[in-house]
């Protein structure tokens, strides 16, 4: 699958999609291929503080639990609610099946994050082990 | 060595098989300073009919024909045969967790059925395949309460069982989980009022029994309203679980923290009994103990496996709901059947002729000069009298009429002076009670 | 298709719905004794708490649940149908004495409040399993109030907490290697310490200059088990006590794998503080399809003032009774005094095999273990080369180049009439495969294990589809787990109110 070039990633497998000064977040293709079919996903109340590199939630396999980092700091806006009873699509459309909205505190730590070419790089070169 | 299988002659093909000149091979690698040089220090071998007559000794003179008035968390029922009957069958009580499901369907769906039977007679949405037992159900409950509200004090009623709280207060210490205790009023009950003060804005979880330790059956539903308004969580925890026969279920309660004993599991002695706990469907995640669902097979052909382990220690490590891995699996088989064999109407007529038994003595005793404790609140199989002579006499001359007299109070409420508190269920003869009323009086 | 299973086994296999599905209004299986006192109205004395109904319990015969529960029964494998090889679970044969013995009257019928004077056989049956356990792991005091394994970690972790802040400084951290039971980490959690890991080194021990490198004042145990996860004897056992020790941390031994030292060594020997057992996998009392276990926690003398209230004494006039003044307990981890059930039973098991017989046993699993691991050497991957003991770890590494993983070859392994080994753990293994035979198995039972073992991993290689279909002669095939855990159904209601939902 491809990876939207006007997303930033994380190398824990997080995208990060920047307008203005809201950010969308989701996890990476490569990341719900990892962990199989997704069950459950667990994510903040909205108004949550996020810091820049901590754990935001959890996405659950039958067998498996992994963290989501938050990619950049800020402050929770919206959830996307249908995942509680649609984890699935996380599956289906990882790159589509958004998790928050943050109004970011600083939308140039994005510049941090990788490119989608960086990011595709990388998950061929940790994939090659 | 009557539990191994092998010949020396198979012993030493294996050794050979394997390279190895003897056994010690295979223990090279315990350092030799470490290698016990001699035989333990225990007994030699029992031939088996020893081992019996060993044990039949120690039971002998123990609980056998004795009456007992003795309830205080552990309840003497009528354990129909077909229970140990049943849990006797090789493939129920040797048998591991049910990680494969396509070979372990009998102990999946029984499981199933349990957490059924727990969530119909508890009123709640979903119950898990159990906790150690009633006192340590009760300790996890409260923690989970602390996960849902993020919030970390919590409130327990003083008439919960004395050694639950013994057990809440070393789960609790660890966790930053302050502890307050709520005095019972007059009647029993919990003093509502010193409770509506005892909860604040960072109280996480409620802890109440019903019927509690002095036998006096809950107002649920006023303690809920009062819970729910400071946004804690309640959780009930029963621990005569044959009330329920009878006994309005606490539905208004956010988790149910049960001992199933009474439904079928011997006294032995305190255990092994049966914990569960139940909640509604949207607290399931935060849950700990195992839990079975069911879902179909590659055919389309339903069947049941566990689930949602994603909450437990082997999967999540140190940020589990619980270090629990083994519970008591074969004890809730136990309850199961205990359940069906009374069934919907059984287990009400049950509990009917426990209440029936309770009223009765309760009656007699006060007839006889006893002063009953606590009147006024509604209660199950257990009531609590005072008496002129200390409970621990009082016991001693029953004990000569082969009858053991109601729990002393003063062992963990010394402000109660002499009062004992005593059960009867459908086992307690009229006999009997008449013969205690007898020396209750004096 | 069944025609190319080897050894295939079958059994009663006839259909058993739900006790819902089976009841109906007006069935019963019970008859209560007339009532000897005067009836009462419910409604009277309960008033607003009396219960109406008991909504959807079911109504059935007793015929109905013995065939129910006998027909379930036949779903399940068992240690009575044969080999459970659950590598860290130590499924041994249960003795049938022990049950007989549990369930004599004055035993079951105890109540744990009767007074002392007719309690004196449980408390010998107490005393006499203490002091047992005490002189097989070498420590100097012991509880068996912990209801399980899990349970006797956490009170483990208490007591060394408990001693700790009688010195001062209760400390910050558990050590816990990455090969650890993941009760371990989750233990150290709920006694308020925070986990750091501890890699093994290349032989799948721990290294001990990481280990000097991570103590220091604010550990406050090692979480060890010994024999480790992977089957190995931590050879420098005694090395790891005395680094802890010199930098006051204590050594916490998880005895899970204790049926590979009974008899043959002692934690208490070699520089453990404290450790937990298994009753019910040292000490043979059943698993019961998840539990009751028991899982007394052994000390050394420092920490004996702090064991969970009561403990057991002999009174001044000769009899045996409970102590409930133990200002320094850390408390009590659990009403009454543990599963009693459980210690009547490893007692009988430890009086039927005396000193001789328990050392024999432990050398038999020993045996069986590194039997199995010569007969599967080469048709499946071992990563760590180091001696093993009562279970050997392979790996899925060869099969999974065909696409088939550990998990395949387990369910595989059942259509041979054997229970799968234990999949997938420890962590530090990829794939893994971990055995444990346990001494119940004959050489006939582990050459047919073996030969099973062999067989599919010809079948990888010949007709890996067949294994990744497997198990092929089982009531039901796999199941959707993911199903069950996206929308989890996890009780029975009836068809009108399930609907809809």
């Amino acid at each position: 699958m491809a990876y939207p070039a006007d997303y930033r990633y994380t190398k824990e497998h997080e995208w990060l999609k920047v307008e203005g000064n809201t950010g969308t977040v989701g996890i990476t293709d490569h990341a719900q291929e990892s962990l199989g079919d997704i069950v459950f996903v667990e994510l903040p109340k909205v108004g949550t503080e996020l810091t820049a590199g901590k754990t935001l939630g959890t996405v659950e396999s039958v067998k498996a639990v992994s963290d989501i980092f938050a990619p950049a700091s800020g402050t929770v806006t919206e959830v996307n609610e249908a995942l509680n009873t649609s984890p699935e699509q996380v599956n289906k459309d990882a790159h589509g099946a958004w998790m928050v909205k943050v109004k970011l505190k600083d939308p140039s730590e994005a510049n941090r994050l990788l490119s989608a070419a960086d990011y595709e790089k990388y998950v061929a070169a940790e994939g090659g082990h | 060595m009557r539990y191994l299988p092998k010949s020396e002659s198979d012993r030493e093909v294996m050794l050979r098989q394997i390279g190895a000149k003897s056994i010690d091979d295979l223990f090279a690698a315990i350092p030799p300073e470490y290698r016990l040089k001699g035989d333990l220090k225990i007994p030699r071998a029992y031939a088996e009919s020893e081992i019996v007559e060993f044990f039949r000794d120690c039971a002998t003179g123990s609980a056998q024909g004795y009456a007992t008035f003795l309830g205080a968390g552990a309840y003497s029922h009528y354990r129909p045969v077909v229970i140990d009957s049943l849990v006797s069958r090789g493939e129920f009580f040797t048998a591991y967790t049910p990680y494969q499901p396509e070979i372990a369907q009998g102990t999946l769906q029984s499981i199933f059925e349990f957490q059924t039977m727990i969530c119909e007679l508890t009123g709640m949405d979903v119950a898990n395949a159990s906790m150690y037992d009633g006192s340590t159900g009760a300790a996890e409950a409260l923690m989970m309460a602390a996960r849902l509200t993020g919030r970390h004090k919590s409130v327990v009623a003083s008439s919960v069982h004395p050694e639950y709280r013994e057990v809440i207060t070393t789960y609790a210490r660890y966790q930053g989980m302050p502890i307050s205790t709520v005095a019972y009023s007059k009647n029993g009950r919990v003093d509502l009022s010193a409770l509506e003060k005892g909860i604040d804005n960072e109280t996480a979880g409620v802890l109440v029994q019903s019927p509690n330790f002095f036998g006096a059956i809950e107002d649920v539903a006023a303690i809920a309203d009062l819970v729910h308004k400071k946004g804690a969580l309640l959780i009930v925890s029963i621990a005569e679980a044959v009330s329920l026969g009878i006994v309005k279920p606490p539905v208004e309660a956010d988790i149910v923290s049960m001992e199933a004993q009474s439904f079928g599991v011997p006294l032995g002695f305190g255990g092994p009994y049966c914990g569960v706990m139940a909640t509604h469907d949207k607290f399931v995640r935060q849950m700990p103990g195992r839990l079975v669902g069911q879902t179909l097979d590659r055919n389309g052909k339903r069947g049941f496996v566990l689930t949602l382990s994603t909450r437990e220690q082997h999967i999540r490590r140190e940020k589990a709901t619980s270090n629990i891995c083994t519970n008591q699996a074969l004890v809730a088989l136990m309850c199961s059947i205990f359940m069906t064999v009374y069934g919907r109407e059984g287990l009400k007529d049950l509990a009917k002729q426990n209440l029936a038994k309770a009223h009765y003595a309760a009656g007699e005793f006060k007839k006889a000069g006893a002063t009953l404790l606590f009147e006024g609140a509604p209660r199950f199989n257990e009531f609590v009298i005072q008496t002129k002579t200390d409970s621990y006499a009082i016991n001693d001359k029953l004990l000569g009429q082969r009858i053991i007299g109601g729990f002393p109070l003063k062992k963990f409420y010394p402000d109660l002076g002499n009062a004992s508190l005593w059960c009867c269920t459908e086992t307690t003869a009229k006999a009997s009670i008449d013969a205690a009323a007898k020396q209750v009086a004096l | 298709m069944n025609k190319k299973i080897r050894k295939v086994t079958t059994h009663i296999s006839q259909n058993e719905v739900l006790l819902f599905e089976r009841s109906s209004a007006g069935k019963k299986a019970y008859e209560l004794p007339p009532l000897d006192v005067p009836e009462v109205d419910p409604a009277k004395l309960l008033g607003a708490q009396a219960r109406q109904d008991l909504g959807h319990m079911p109504e059935v015969s007793e015929v109905e649940i013995i065939r129910h529960f006998t027909r379930l029964s036949t779903w399940n494998y068992a240690v009575d149908h044969g080999m459970y090889p659950l590598g860290s679970c130590t499924m041994k044969y249960n003795p049938r004495v022990n049950e007989a013995v549990a369930r004599l009257t004055g035993l079951a019928e105890a109540h744990p409040y009767q007074p002392e004077r007719i309690s004196q056989g449980a408390l010998r049956i107490l005393k006499m399993l203490s002091e047992q356990l005490i002189e097989i792991t070498g420590m100097d005091a012991i509880t068996l109030q912990p209801a399980a394994g899990a349970h006797g970690e956490l009170t483990g972790i208490l007591l060394v907490r408990a001693y700790l802040e009688s010195l001062g400084n209760p400390r910050k951290k558990v050590l816990i290697p990455d090969s650890a039971h993941g009760t371990n980490p989750a233990t150290a959690a709920m006694a308020g310490y925070a986990v750091e890991n501890l890699k093994s080194n290349a032989a799948g021990m721990v290294d001990i200059a990481s280990l000097v490198a991570q103590v220091n004042e604010d550990v406050a145990a090692l979480m060890l088990t010994n024999p480790n996860t992977l089957g190995v004897f931590e050879q420098e056992i005694h090395k790891i006590a005395e680094v802890l020790h010199a930098k006051g941390a204590l050594l916490y031994m998880d005895g899970a794998n204790m049926n590979a030292l009974v008899g043959k060594t002692r934690p208490g020997d070699f520089g453990v503080d404290v450790m937990h057992l298994n009753l019910h996998k040292t000490f043979s009392t059943p698993h019961g399809g998840g539990g009751p276990g028991s899982g007394p926690v052994a000390c050394k003398k420092i920490l004996e003032p702090f064991l969970p209230s009561p403990v057991v004494v002999t009174k001044p006039d000769g009899t045996l009774g409970f102590d409930y003044n133990r200002p320094q307990s850390l408390g009590r981890v659990r009403m009454f005094y543990g599963n009693f059930g459980m210690h009547i039973r490893a007692l009988a098991y430890i009086m039927a095999n005396g000193p001789d017989g328990l050392r024999q046993t432990t050398e038999d699993a020993v045996l069986n273990a590194n039997y199995i691991r010569k007969g599967l050497e080469g048709a499946y991957d071992l990563p760590y080369k180091t001696p093993t003991m009562h279970e050997v770890v392979f790996s899925d590494h060869i099969q999974s180049q065909k696409g088939i993983k550990t998990g395949d070859i387990a369910k595989r392994l059942i259509d041979y009439g054997f229970h799968p080994y234990t999949v997938s753990f420890p962590l530090v293994v990829h794939g893994a495969i971990m055995i444990e035979p346990t001494e119940s198995e004959s050489k006939e039972s582990c050459d047919m294990f073996i030969e099973a073992m062999k067989d599919i991993a010809e079948e990888v290689e010949e007709h890996p589809e067949f294994v990744l279909e497997a198990p092929h002669n089982t009531r039901i095939s796999r199941l959707d787990e993911t199903m069950a855990a996206r929308k989890p159904i996890l009780r029975w209601k009836p068809q009108s109110e399930a609907v809809g939902k």
